[in-house]
């Protein structure tokens, strides 16, 4: 796809989106469960940026949502900044995370910076715990303000906002994959040693790619307190959040910057269904036994599946 | 505030609490510090061995009776990961980092959700005569269950080591995670050497599991809490050394326990995973390692 036809669908994609949440007679509950599913496609592509490009496994990604949420959730207590400053702080400040990391542990194998990812999760959630500004353990309620824009309730704005933050991220994440960043993280993929011998700066551009991916995390969760008007470290920092930002992009397809957007359009919106009909537990259960089977027999993910039909039926 | 008493007790219940820890850790040192296989199911599989000795107490059983019919059961499942892991991705060694991780990640969490339906997000206990009563020397007070815990750590790391360090088999595990092609020079079959180490590192877990619910209760989303305490031990030690291991487990349970005393249990958590970052910053190749 050209980078023209690229930016006229994706135009004509959120023209549509907002003329959906503007219009009266559909179903709130639409906008409720589609927030989560964008939020999912923003999750799923930054987690690919640097899992999916480089191999280098994050699982950590609740970290980076809730300093994208906490750092909103400040900026609105202390000087009650609009949303959009709240999304953008909150993704400059989940980058500088990322950066952060990545300075600490990406010069070391793949495993130690996955570890280490976690390790973070668990000392901010610490923190977070005993932080008594922001609601500590027992969390904190939040009064929505009552700027609207032209949307006639909170949550079909919300929804606007995720579509154009996921379009947003799928086309930084489109434009890394075309780049020299994208070819230069392939190679560390493929064999690192091999892409440092050939000039590739690889620490440079790891840390680059970490920072982009943890930014795009960010500012998935900024507004997340404002969506449930609340906000309580317990679920913030669920873990549950790594395996599904993990699960998406390689059930959907790394190679290509469509795979964890299928992904997560496919899980996220199962998970909707199960979740209204049956239980929490089995959410995590499907994604966890689907990623596995994917990693075992399909590690090419849908993609991968898709273009193995296409190439026997030819 | 902080009197030497209170400092005395915090470092008498944190060797206490560091064997343990250093115990729990055995089989992820073998697995990730000797093979170097990203064994992240490691804590799953412990509470898993904690559940399993829950539901056999329920017959009357002495739990760390139940934690040692579980080492075979357990050398099997270790035996199966392990076949499992080589079939699909060490033998065609494409990609493995990636999909490695992601599969032990998964069925890390496919063991909890399971865990969650079967017996429910309570938490569980064993009864025993040593649970909940306690040793008093003086002053101090030593509760049973942690020195049963320590008893069994202290044994279960001092076999582990004469294991390795004087057995053939042993011997061969530390060579394989050293120079797999060497090993195959020597006429040793370095898969058979590697399966036999993953059945032990895993079988060690079962008993360990036992001694977890012993020590406490136990939750099926405990093993999250467990990644951190674990990998610190294991990294903190220095990759694959057993004696190390039991240093490191030492290490960190003297760190959370001071920790405990001073700020209070809700700083505990940060204390294992911030070792792990600061170790991994600064010297991750181990307090002990080359």
């Amino acid at each position: 796809m050209t980078s023209m036809k690229y930016a006229a669908y994706s135009s004509l994609l959120l023209l549509g989106l907002l003329t959906l949440s503007i219009m009266s007679g559909v179903n709130e509950y639409f906008f409720f469960a589609g927030f989560v599913v964008l939020q999912f496609v923003v999750l799923a592509t930054a987690w690919n940026i640097l899992g999916g490009y480089a191999g280098y496994v994050n699982f950590g990604v609740p970290a980076f949502i809730a300093v994208g949420a906490y750092t909103a959730v400040v900026l609105f207590k202390s000087i009650s900044a609009p949303l959009l400053v709240q999304i953008v702080g909150g993704g400059i400040l989940a980058g500088a995370l990322g950066l952060g990391v990545g300075l600490l542990t990406l010069k070391l194998r793949g495993i130690f910076f996955s570890i280490a990812t976690v390790a973070v999760v668990f000392i901010l959630e610490t923190l977070v715990n005993n932080w008594r500004y922001v609601g500590g353990a027992t969390g904190l309620q939040l009064t929505r303000p009552a700027d609207l824009w032209f949307f006639d309730s909170y949550v079909r704005m919300l929804f606007f906002v995720m579509a154009v933050l996921a379009v947003f991220s799928v086309t930084v994440a489109r434009y890394v994959q075309d780049s020299f960043l994208g070819r230069g993280l392939r190679a560390v993929r493929d064999s690192e040693e091999a892409a440092e011998c050939s000039g590739v700066p690889t620490l440079k551009i790891k840390l680059i790619a970490c920072t982009i991916s943890g930014a795009l995390m960010g500012i998935a969760g900024a507004p997340m307190p404002m969506y449930l008007s609340y906000i309580e470290p317990l679920s913030t920092f669920n873990l549950s959040y790594s395996i599904y930002a993990l699960g998406m992009p390689i059930i959907g397809g790394t190679s290509h910057w469509i795979g964890p957007v299928i992904g997560a359009l496919l899980l996220a919106t199962l998970q909707q269904i199960v979740t209204v009909t049956v239980s929490n537990e089995l959410n995590v259960l499907i994604v966890g036994v689907l990623l596995v089977l994917f990693v075992v027999i399909a590690p090419e993910g849908i993609l991968g599946l898709v273009k193995k039909w296409k190439q026997s039926s030819k | 505030m902080f009197s030497v008493d209170l400092i005395f007790e915090a470092v008498l219940f944190g060797i206490l609490l560091g064997c343990f820890y250093a115990a729990v850790s055995l089989g992820l040192s073998v697995a990730f510090g000797l093979l170097d296989v990203p064994y992240v199911a490691h804590p799953a599989l412990l509470i898993l061995g904690s559940y399993f000795t829950y539901a056999l107490c329920q017959t009357g059983i002495d739990p760390i009776l139940c934690g040692l019919l579980l080492m075979p059961v357990f050398y099997l499942i270790g035996i199966a990961f392990y076949r499992f892991y080589y079939e699909t991705f060490e033998k065609r060694s494409t990609d493995t980092g990636v999909r490695g991780l992601a599969f032990f990640f998964g069925m890390a969490f496919i063991i909890e959700v399971c865990l969650i339906l079967v017996f429910g997000v309570d938490q569980r206990t064993v009864s025993a005569s040593y649970i909940g009563s306690s040793l008093e020397i003086g002053d101090y007070r030593l509760p049973y269950r942690m020195l049963v815990a320590f008893v069994i750590a202290l044994s279960l790391t001092f076999v582990m080591t004469i294991y390795f360090s004087k057995t053939f088999n042993g011997r061969a595990i530390k060579a394989v995670g050293q120079d797999e092609g060497a090993l195959r020079l020597m006429g040793a079959n370095p898969v058979k050497i590697k399966q036999l180490a993953f059945g032990i590192a895993t079988a060690v877990n079962g008993l360990a599991g036992a001694m977890l619910i012993i020590v406490g209760p136990v939750e099926p989303a405990m093993d999250r809490i467990y990644i951190g305490r674990t990998f610190c031990v294991v990294v903190l030690a220095g990759l694959g050394s057993m004696s190390g291991t039991l240093v490191a487990g030492l290490v960190l349970g003297i760190a959370e326990s001071i920790v405990m005393m001073t700020l209070g249990p809700s700083w505990a958590p940060a204390v294992s995973f911030g070792l792990l970052l600061l170790m991994l910053g600064a010297r991750p190749q181990g307090l002990f390692g080359r």
